[in-house]
């Protein structure tokens, strides 16, 4: 390996709201290396690159690129048309290729005259075939893309990044969408474009093939970069628990006696369209009392798991029993009136009407209740006085209870939801990513309300990427991975770490 | 770089100012064509608001013109509440015009008093019919309504062309395509003397009251409102959607059947293939307008009546061409629609900061 850096990353800051999502992260990247970038969703990976890329304007910080005799040169910020110029080339997880047009006008499009009269495809197909020559990538060129497969599609992103000539290559997740065969065959082909002084960024949770692949590793985590490693050097307890943190946070969870099963979920299974809609055999039980942390990284079933216990999909097979009593119907109304509180994963889509007030909002899982109507008219007065009682114990803070829901902010928004959960005095409460996006002092909130609930004698079923929060909390913790869901006996970060990334503890 | 913002709260001048000021701007640009036809501008403007308010047979001409554009209006703002998409209002006004000359020319003989609710009722119900069936295949089958039920509309048509050749043709009409006349205890009363205006403009005023009530203080109005602004939410909060999407579909076609039923007993008396001249496509201009409000829309019906019958009224008296009516109505049309947009949203400049 080289020592000339081609790429400096200095300082760079991004928030999101509330949300500081890269804060002042430095990065280095060596001529003809392969560096990974390893975190778990939510701490910064993808932000970093796209501010590399010029998609997202830092709030400070600069980058630096090296030309061939090694001087710098400022790469001007939030401007994807400089990253290109400056040879930085950006392969994302999820393909952006015209399925209609074949491989070869793929890899053209864009970096073509807007008015040229005269495509020259010969020259084009003349510039891929060496391309492909030396990287051993290769994909029909003269196929429409819509037919080709996962692996050859990825094979045209990357084509189509080398023809503009980039120095740096960034793959965000490459290998997810691929076998285990034609991931590495990938790699074989990424160590040989290195070998021409490509310099390679790729982005990866999987463990295995992050050390087996790149020459470094940097670990960030909640927007900070918290290690750099050389993989020579590197075990994956070592990064398991660079990963995760080590730091827990605090909350007071009495030893509780738990009681009966309040849910059991036999065999579920459910195959949707695609891996991430597909879950297999999955068996749980909650009981009263108790947490039920299921970790994993998002992607790997949690959605379509969570789904089905609130109604929203309906499984291939298998039982979801709620107090013993089977819930056949699958339908949202029903679980709820089952005793069912959902915290949903995306609170803006599927947690508030956000055109609708805060007061309506906080009602609309509850309007058969004679406490805010009566023969299907509603009591105005009613619901403002019930809204501004949960607001303030609740602690939703915002334009009052008029106002549009989506005035409100994140935390605000969780809280409502909270309120809305709480107030129902539910026996199992689907907590689905409730942190996830809230500052500090909400997300304690959140974690507070769940471990109410529970003492209450609720059992909760906590979904989260966030090994913090799942530890601190949880009374037993099933670990979710590739759509199938298997128990953690210990409950310490590292094996957490490394059964969320598919390796067996 | 520009992008579009909601605005967060509406202040009283934006939500009243801003359609007076469209109306204003519409009148100046709507005078350019007039200029150019060598019509003197401000006096054809004041034969267009003699035209509307210049006598009581010309209000209440515009009363007449406003009431079926309020039922298909109605029914074009509460479909779209829910984000069904009825544009096949024109269709379901001409399902309960049939379905009122079905009953109401003879077929059952009864007094005024049961006969007149019976014809309002049959033709709700065809025109419900004629909206629901579009949304079961929307619901059951995830077919675009906006396909079916525009599509719809045609083979109404044809089948009201092939009703007034056949079995509704009146034996008395001369061998014209039209139905006998509606029983005289059949027809909806007139409101005034010698005037064409008649008790569907009441009918239509109370409807609007009572969608708005409904939408704003029941049960079944949220859960049209939380199932149109958010499906996924409403859904997951265990609002039952498709039972919601139906209720909201028959209510439409009722309304818009209304329409039908209000102008052939209220004002034809018998049925021709030219009822209506696209009341039902106007109804969903009558509705964006009105900002998908019930009450919006009964003003939103007078102010289009106004300017369909002040511009027609004043292309007579100032001998320009008809068209120039039209291009009045479409302008104010225009203007008053953009201007709904920026009372709604706002324009922002992007910064882009920190360039080297």
């Amino acid at each position: 390996m080289t020592s000339s850096p081609v790429l400096t990353l200095n300082g760079l800051s991004k928030t999101f709201g509330s949300v500081q999502a890269a804060q002042s992260i430095n990065l280095e990247l060596f001529k003809g290396e392969v560096l990974a970038l390893l975190g778990e969703n939510g701490a910064g990976k993808t932000t970093l690159m796209n501010m590399l890329f010029g998609h997202y304007m830092p709030d400070s910080g600069s980058i630096d690129i090296f030309d061939s005799s090694g001087t710098a040169n400022q790469l001007q910020l939030g401007n994807p048309q400089a990253a290109i110029a400056a040879g930085i080339g950006m392969v994302h997880q999820h393909f952006t290729l015209a399925e209609n047009l074949d491989a070869l006008d793929n890899i053209m499009l864009g970096s073509e005259k807007f008015l040229e009269l005269r495509r020259n495809k010969s020259r084009a197909m003349q510039k891929v075939q060496k391309i492909m020559n030396d990287s051993g990538l290769v994909a029909p060129m003269n196929v429409a893309v819509g037919k080709l497969t996962v692996g050859e599609r990825q094979r045209v992103e990357i084509l189509k990044a080398l023809y503009r000539d980039v120095k740096i290559l960034v793959l965000d997740e490459p290998t997810a969408v691929l076998t285990p065969q034609e991931a590495d065959k990938l790699f074989d082909n990424i160590t040989a474009m290195t070998q021409n002084g490509l310099s390679v960024i790729f982005i990866s949770h999987k463990l295995r093939e992050v050390l087996a692949f790149s020459n470094r590793i940097a670990v960030l985590r909640h927007g900070r970069k918290v290690g750099e490693i050389s993989s020579k050097e590197a075990n994956e307890r070592k990064i398991a628990r660079l990963m995760v943190g080590e730091e827990t946070k605090v909350f007071s969870r009495k030893k509780l006696e738990v009681g009966e099963p309040v849910l059991e979920v036999d065999n579920l299974t459910i195959s949707g369209s695609s891996k991430r809609e597909s879950i297999s055999d999955i068996n749980l039980s909650v009981n009263k009392h108790e947490i039920l942390g299921i970790a994993g990284i998002s992607g790997n079933g949690q959605t379509i798991l969570a789904n089905a216990i609130s109604g929203l999909v309906k499984p291939s097979s298998g039982k979801i029993k709620i107090d013993g009593e089977n819930i056949l119907s699958f339908d949202p109304s029903n679980i709820i009136q089952a005793g069912v509180g959902r915290i949903p994963e995306d609170r803006h889509k599927d947690g508030i009407v956000g055109q609708m007030s805060v007061a309506e909002n906080m009602i609309i899982e509850d309007l058969n209740s004679s406490k805010i109507q009566s023969r299907g008219l509603l009591n105005h007065e009613a619901i403002m006085r019930y809204c501004s009682d949960l607001s303030s114990k609740y602690d939703v803070r915002g334009p009052g209870p008029n106002a549009s829901a989506r005035l409100l902010s994140g935390g605000n928004i969780q809280k409502l939801i909270l309120a809305r959960v709480f107030e129902a005095f539910p026996k199992l409460i689907l907590a689905n990513q409730p942190t996830r996006g809230l500052d500090m002092g909400a997300a304690a909130d959140v974690a507070n309300r769940l471990l109410e609930a529970r003492q209450r004698g609720s059992g909760v079923i906590l979904i989260s990427e966030d090994l913090d929060e799942i530890l601190s909390l949880s009374d037993r913790i099933m670990v979710i991975y590739d759509g199938k869901l298997r128990i953690a006996e210990t409950h310490d970060r590292e094996t957490l770490g490394l059964m969320m990334a598919g390796e067996a503890a | 770089m520009i992008r579009v913002e909601p605005r967060n709260a509406n202040s009283a001048i934006f939500s009243y100012g801003v359609p007076i000021l469209s109306a204003f701007v519409a009148l100046i640009l709507a005078s350019i064509p007039l200029w150019l036809a060598g019509a003197p501008v401000l006096i054809s403007y004041v034969e267009m608001a003699k035209g509307v308010f210049g006598s009581k047979f010309a209000f209440s001409e515009m009363l007449t013109r406003a009431t079926p554009l309020m039922f298909t209006g109605l029914a074009a703002a509460l479909a779209f509440r829910a984000k069904l998409w009825n544009i096949g209002a024109e269709g379901q006004l001409y399902l309960g015009a049939i379905a009122a000359v079905a009953i109401g020319t003879g077929y059952i003989e009864a007094p005024a008093f049961i006969l007149l609710p019976l014809i309002i009722a049959f033709g709700c119900a065809a025109g419900s019919v004629g909206m629901v069936v579009p949304a079961i295949l929307k619901t059951r089958y995830g077919a675009d309504e906006v396909v079916t039920t525009l599509l719809l509309n045609f083979i109404i048509i044809i089948f009201l062309q092939y009703m007034l050749e056949g079995p509704l043709k009146d034996p008395m009409g001369l061998g014209w395509p039209q139905s006998s006349p509606i029983l005289d205890q059949g027809m909806l009363p007139p409101l005034m003397e010698r005037m064409r205006v008649h008790s569907g403009l009441i009918i239509a005023i109370v409807c609007a009251l009572i969608a708005q009530f409904m939408l704003a203080r029941s049960v079944w109005g949220f859960k049209l409102r939380a199932v149109g602004e958010n499906v996924f939410a409403a859904r997951h909060a265990g609002i039952k959607v498709n039972r919601t999407i139906l209720g909201a579909a028959a209510i439409s076609g009722a309304l818009a059947g209304m329409a039908g039923v209000s102008e052939v007993a209220g004002l034809k008396g018998y049925l021709t293939s030219d009822l209506s001249p696209g009341f039902g496509y106007a109804g969903i201009i009558v509705a964006m307008l009105a900002g998908l409000s019930p009450i919006g829309v009964v003003i939103s019906a007078l102010f289009i009546a106004s300017v369909f019958v002040g511009a027609d009224s004043m292309s007579r008296a100032m001998s320009v061409s008809s068209y120039l009516a039209d291009l009045v109505v479409s302008t104010s049309l225009l203007c008053v629609l953009i201007g709904g947009f920026f009372s709604r949203f706002k324009l922002v400049r992007a910064k882009l900061e920190g360039k080297n």
